[in-house]
């Protein structure tokens, strides 16, 4: 026989104060969770979005980053050759040599980090179809100007349309804006690659990006260019790449909100524990009346185990909902893999919801059972001389 | 018997709800006392960098490198006794992503006259000192990886590819608490010859100044900095306290985050023990009534409701507060080196220490309070 | 003059926002020495008027001296202490604390005197061997029967050597040879210590221990001729 929920529903309601109290403990603790897990999320969701199946990213053998890497003019012009890669439609192959470099440039806060600078060849914007310009307009090769990604608009100094980037010994004139879907693009500088060049190391690439013809080859054109002598590349899928940038500190952020939340979450299952055993102490009689009435120790147990559950329950879903404000609030970091500052936002996933929720289930469950079998364990006529 | 009798039977009358609360407070009171130490070292990481130390990168910032040419002109500054040089290899052991550790080359000539926290015995900085390809390591990361003295270790280029084999002709610890004692350092000649090889010309990451002087470090900065404006490479120079600290500005707005972190913590805190603490001595009105007619004012009954939450309270905190302080200030917990320094200071303490009193008033008030207000003869009922 | 007097004592209680006046305009004098036992049906306002006289409660009108002392006009904190000092109480249902051993429930009072730890632990000592527990005194009140946790409370009442000892049906919830002990108990605290003490209670038998009997009914007191019709009817 069960023992119907309204009754846990009512009890818990006779309590207010400290079912409350309770409830809210857990939904802090859910609230953290969701919270820490929606940064890591939002870091490698703006690191993992960008970048294309059918694009191909090459640098030199051994290096980890853009920033360690380095191709010479010839090897461009030896991988640009392939005729493997997609063409536009006067000829030119769509690919872009590209030099990056990561600036010590101040926040508008004050505090400095590494802007990077992508000095991209004129074909970069079909190789990466995504980027569009949201103000102002594209800067033109050999002029002193730049365009602005999103994430950085606002978020550095001298980032304005109109504003002047001193790189070097050289002005850039901030001419234009630009999105490229909430991906990494978003944190940098673009220019044209000549004008880098002469302004930070000198005629080397630090990466080229070239489309396939399809995303399939991808095995075989690698193969080419590992076969090919006069190259010496690493050779991974855009998107791959990227995704991989973010491995990181991704994983350091999401240790730290599983340490963080676990051990909060110790300490709401022993508030949970200590408030279902007074619930249980406080409803002797009734237990003992239970069982009087037919009701078997394992419903009790039950019973008592849904009512924890149920409450936690309450306070994840409380948690959740406190957490959803946090989504999209922009944020940004030095990734150590690149070197350079990313711009990321909180990102709350319906996944990540739903974890939340176990873990206050979790909670509920192991507060729940060591005070519920107590319950279940009384002896009626002890309780019952009581009455 | 006395009153503390009192308070030590109601507290051991439910022993598993006592130790329970004792347990989450100390629990939760540890993980705000270690997140707020946490982000205090991290802001303080500038304090670790010496006074008397200048270093001199690439105004484009550390990634760009600086002509080793400027080394003779910088030994000839006013105020500056010593001049030393490093650049970044940025290699990595074995697989990518094994676990990052910091390897640069240095000219060990000049390197250790600078850095005397390094502390090497002789025999090892000579054996250092005669091997082209020798390395020194720092005991943490000996450990980290297993190392020993004399092992080859093989290391993959990510700046400078290829494989790069160094042995380990030293272990070095820090004479001064918070250096670091993760780093792999090798020959900057072993740098150049690779450079060099290559077709590249003799460069360094950064050079170190040691001034005679600490108060001159500005005017020196500025001077050097003047200099070099106008060159194809010019110049950031900043006190090596100045460097740290921009490294910790990287992170961006972790302090942030960590501070609401810790917020979240000590208000989930607050709910749970209080709730506790103010159900138990709901519990007890009955008691409280007969303690009423045997004569015990408000305000005696009020001090016993008190000193329970605060005896709790405190037992809470040496478990937290205590625990954090022998991870950190004892036993020198540092995550594996990547946080040197970490330490509880008197003021995260004090905070620590403030929030159990509250905890403790706020849950022995409520029930205090409702104590008073209950009169004795209805309170009366409450004993079973 | 009298040990305790009752001058025109009405108490109004307010439930919900209905007026209830359990006692009305009583008066009583009680000397020194003397066991009385205070009678009457329920709800006729016994226990209330052993509350007040333990200063647990306040008269809505109406004086109460003891040892010519108007404890009506104390303020709480003074109350307290007046209590501590002058009563010793006893309840139907003992009232022990079930943390503590029957020795450290009849300290517990001692602890707002300025005795030493030593003894205070005496005084318990003996009083619990007035009582016949002392080879329980270390046992707690769960481990008492009904007959001994009461005799603890009585303990308790007189270790500090009040001035009045009042009980509230102190037998009420004992069997028959429990009650006989603790009333032999009683008498024996009235004749051979001269302890003062008013006592409530429902049983004639108990109240026949008592040197003497006022009875309550409806918030006063009866006069002589009313107690008789009282007496005349029980007795039927």
């Amino acid at each position: 026989m069960k023992i119907p929920l309204i009754y846990n529903i009512r009890s818990l309601l006779r309590r207010p104060a400290t079912s409350l109290a309770t409830a809210l403990s857990i939904a802090f603790v859910v609230l953290t969770f969701v919270g820490m897990l929606a940064l890591a999320n939002g870091f490698q969701a703006a690191l993992v979005e960008t970048g294309r199946e059918d694009n191909v990213l090459v640098m030199r053998k051994g290096a980890d980053s853009e920033i360690s890497s380095s191709i010479t003019r010839e090897q461009a012009s030896i991988l640009r050759g392939y005729p493997e890669f997609a063409k536009l439609p006067d000829g030119r192959p769509i690919a872009t040599a590209d030099v990056y470099v990561v600036v010590a440039k101040p926040r508008v806060n004050g505090t400095e980090t590494h802007m990077p600078v992508r000095g991209v060849s004129p074909e970069a914007v079909a190789v990466r179809d995504e980027v569009k310009i949201t103000a102002g307009r594209m800067f033109e090769p050999g002029r002193g100007e730049v365009i602005v990604g999103r994430g950085m608009v606002g978020r550095m100094r001298d980032t304005a349309i109109g504003d002047k980037l001193r790189f070097g010994q050289q002005d850039f004139t901030v001419v234009g804006h630009f999105e490229a879907g909430g991906g990494a693009f978003e944190s940098e500088v673009w220019g044209d690659a000549e004008s880098m060049m002469a302004v930070f190391r000198g005629p080397v690439y630090q990466s080229m990006t070239l489309r396939l013809q399809d995303a399939s080859q991808f095995d075989a054109v690698k193969a080419r260019i590992d076969g090919d002598p006069r190259l010496s590349f690493d050779v991974k899928r855009e998107s791959q790449f990227f995704a991989d940038q973010s491995n990181l500190l991704s994983n350091v952020l999401k240790f730290i909100a599983f340490f963080v939340t676990t051990i909060m979450a110790i300490g709401a299952v022993f508030g949970a524990i200590n408030t279902m055993d007074a619930m249980v102490s406080g409803r002797g009689r009734e237990i003992a009346l239970l069982q009087t009435l037919g009701f078997r120790p394992r419903s009790v147990l039950v019973s008592f185990l849904i009512e924890a559950v149920f409450l936690a329950f309450v306070g994840g879903l409380f948690g959740c909902l406190l957490s959803l404000p946090i989504n999209g609030i922009q944020t940004s970091t030095t990734n150590w893999q690149s070197f350079g500052e990313l711009t990321f936002a909180f990102r709350i996933t319906p996944q990540i919801l739903l974890q939340g929720l176990a873990f206050a289930v979790v909670m509920g469950f192991l507060g729940g059972l060591l005070p519920a079998w107590r319950a279940s364990r009384q002896v009626v006529a002890t309780a019952l001389r009581k009455v | 018997m006395t009153r503390g009798t009192l308070i030590r039977a109601n507290l051991k009358r439910r022993l598993r709800r006592t130790v329970l609360t004792v347990l989450g407070l100390g629990v939760a009171l540890f993980l705000f006392v270690t997140l707020k130490t946490f982000l205090h070292t991290l802001t303080t990481l500038g304090d670790v960098g010496s006074e008397t130390r200048l270093i001199i990168s690439n105004k484009l910032g550390i990634v760009f490198d600086l002509p080793l040419a400027y080394r003779a002109r910088l030994s000839t500054m006013q105020g500056v006794d010593k001049v030393s040089y490093a650049t970044w290899f940025g290699a990595t052991y074995q697989e990518p992503g094994s676990g990052f550790f910091a390897n640069f080359a240095i000219d060990p000539d000049t390197y250790f006259a600078l850095y005397p926290e390094i502390v090497l015995t002789p025999e090892e900085k000579q054996a250092f000192m005669a091997d082209r390809t020798g390395a020194i390591v720092g005991v943490r990361l000996m450990e980290r990886f297993g190392w020993k003295l004399g092992q080859t270790v093989p290391l993959r280029g990510t700046i400078y590819p290829g494989e790069h084999r160094f042995t380990i002709r030293g272990v070095y610890h820090a004479g001064k608490k918070g250096f670091d004692q993760t780093s792999m350092m090798f020959h900057h000649r072993y740098v150049e010859e690779l450079v060099r090889a290559s077709g590249g010309g003799s460069t360094a990451g950064w050079y170190i100044l040691n001034l005679t002087d600490p108060q001159t470090a500005p005017g020196i900065a500025s001077a050097i900095d003047g200099l070099y404006e106008n060159s194809s490479s010019p110049t950031r120079s900043q006190t090596e306290k100045a460097f740290n600290l921009n490294f910790v500005g990287l992170y961006g707005n972790i302090g942030f985050f960590l501070n609401a972190i810790g917020m979240a913590v000590v208000f989930a805190i607050l709910l749970v023990a209080a709730n506790t603490m103010a159900m138990s001595a709901r519990e007890r009105f009955g008691e409280i009534a007969i303690l009423k007619t045997l004569g015990f004012t408000d305000a005696a009954v009020l001090r016993l409701v008190v000193a329970e939450a605060v005896v709790i309270c405190g037992l809470g905190l040496v478990v937290g507060l205590g625990g954090a302080l022998i991870a950190f200030n004892v036993v020198q917990f540092d995550m594996g080196g990547f946080i040197p320094g970490l330490s509880v200071t008197p003021g995260i303490a004090l905070v620590a220490i403030a929030i159990a009193l509250v905890i403790a008033t706020i849950s022995s008030l409520v029930p205090a309070w409702q104590s008073a207000r209950l009169q004795v003869v209805e309170a009366l009922r409450f004993v079973a | 003059m009298s040990l305790v007097n009752v001058r025109g004592v009405s108490k109004v209680f307010h439930r919900d926002a209905m007026e209830i006046s359990v006692l009305d305009g009583l008066n009583l004098t009680i000397d020194k020495g003397e066991f009385v036992a205070l009678m009457g049906p329920s709800g006729s306002g016994k226990s209330t008027l052993l509350n007040l006289l333990a200063g647990l409660d306040r008269p809505t009108s109406g004086g109460i001296d003891i040892e010519g002392n108007d404890i009506t006009k104390l303020k709480p904190t003074a109350l307290a202490s007046w209590r501590a000092r002058h009563v010793g109480f006893i309840f139907q249902l003992y009232n022990l604390i079930p943390v503590l051993t029957a020795l450290q429930n009849v300290e517990l009072p001692l602890l707002l005197t300025p005795l030493k730890k030593k003894e205070r632990r005496e005084h318990a000592e003996t009083a619990l061997r007035l009582v016949g527990l002392s080879e329980r005194m270390h046992h707690f009140p769960r481990q008492l029967s009904g007959g001994q946790e009461q005799r603890v409370g009585i303990a308790r009442a007189i270790v500090t050597d009040p001035t009045l000892i009042l009980a509230d049906e102190p037998t009420g919830d004992l069997d028959a040879r429990s009650a006989e002990e603790i009333l032999q108990l009683l008498s024996r605290l009235n004749t051979e210590f001269h302890k003062t003490i008013i006592m409530v209670t429902h049983d004639p038998h108990a109240a026949e221990r008592a040197g003497r009997t006022v009875h309550l009914e409806k918030g006063t007191l009866l006069n002589t001729e009313e107690m008789n019709a009282v007496n005349a009817g029980a007795g039927r």
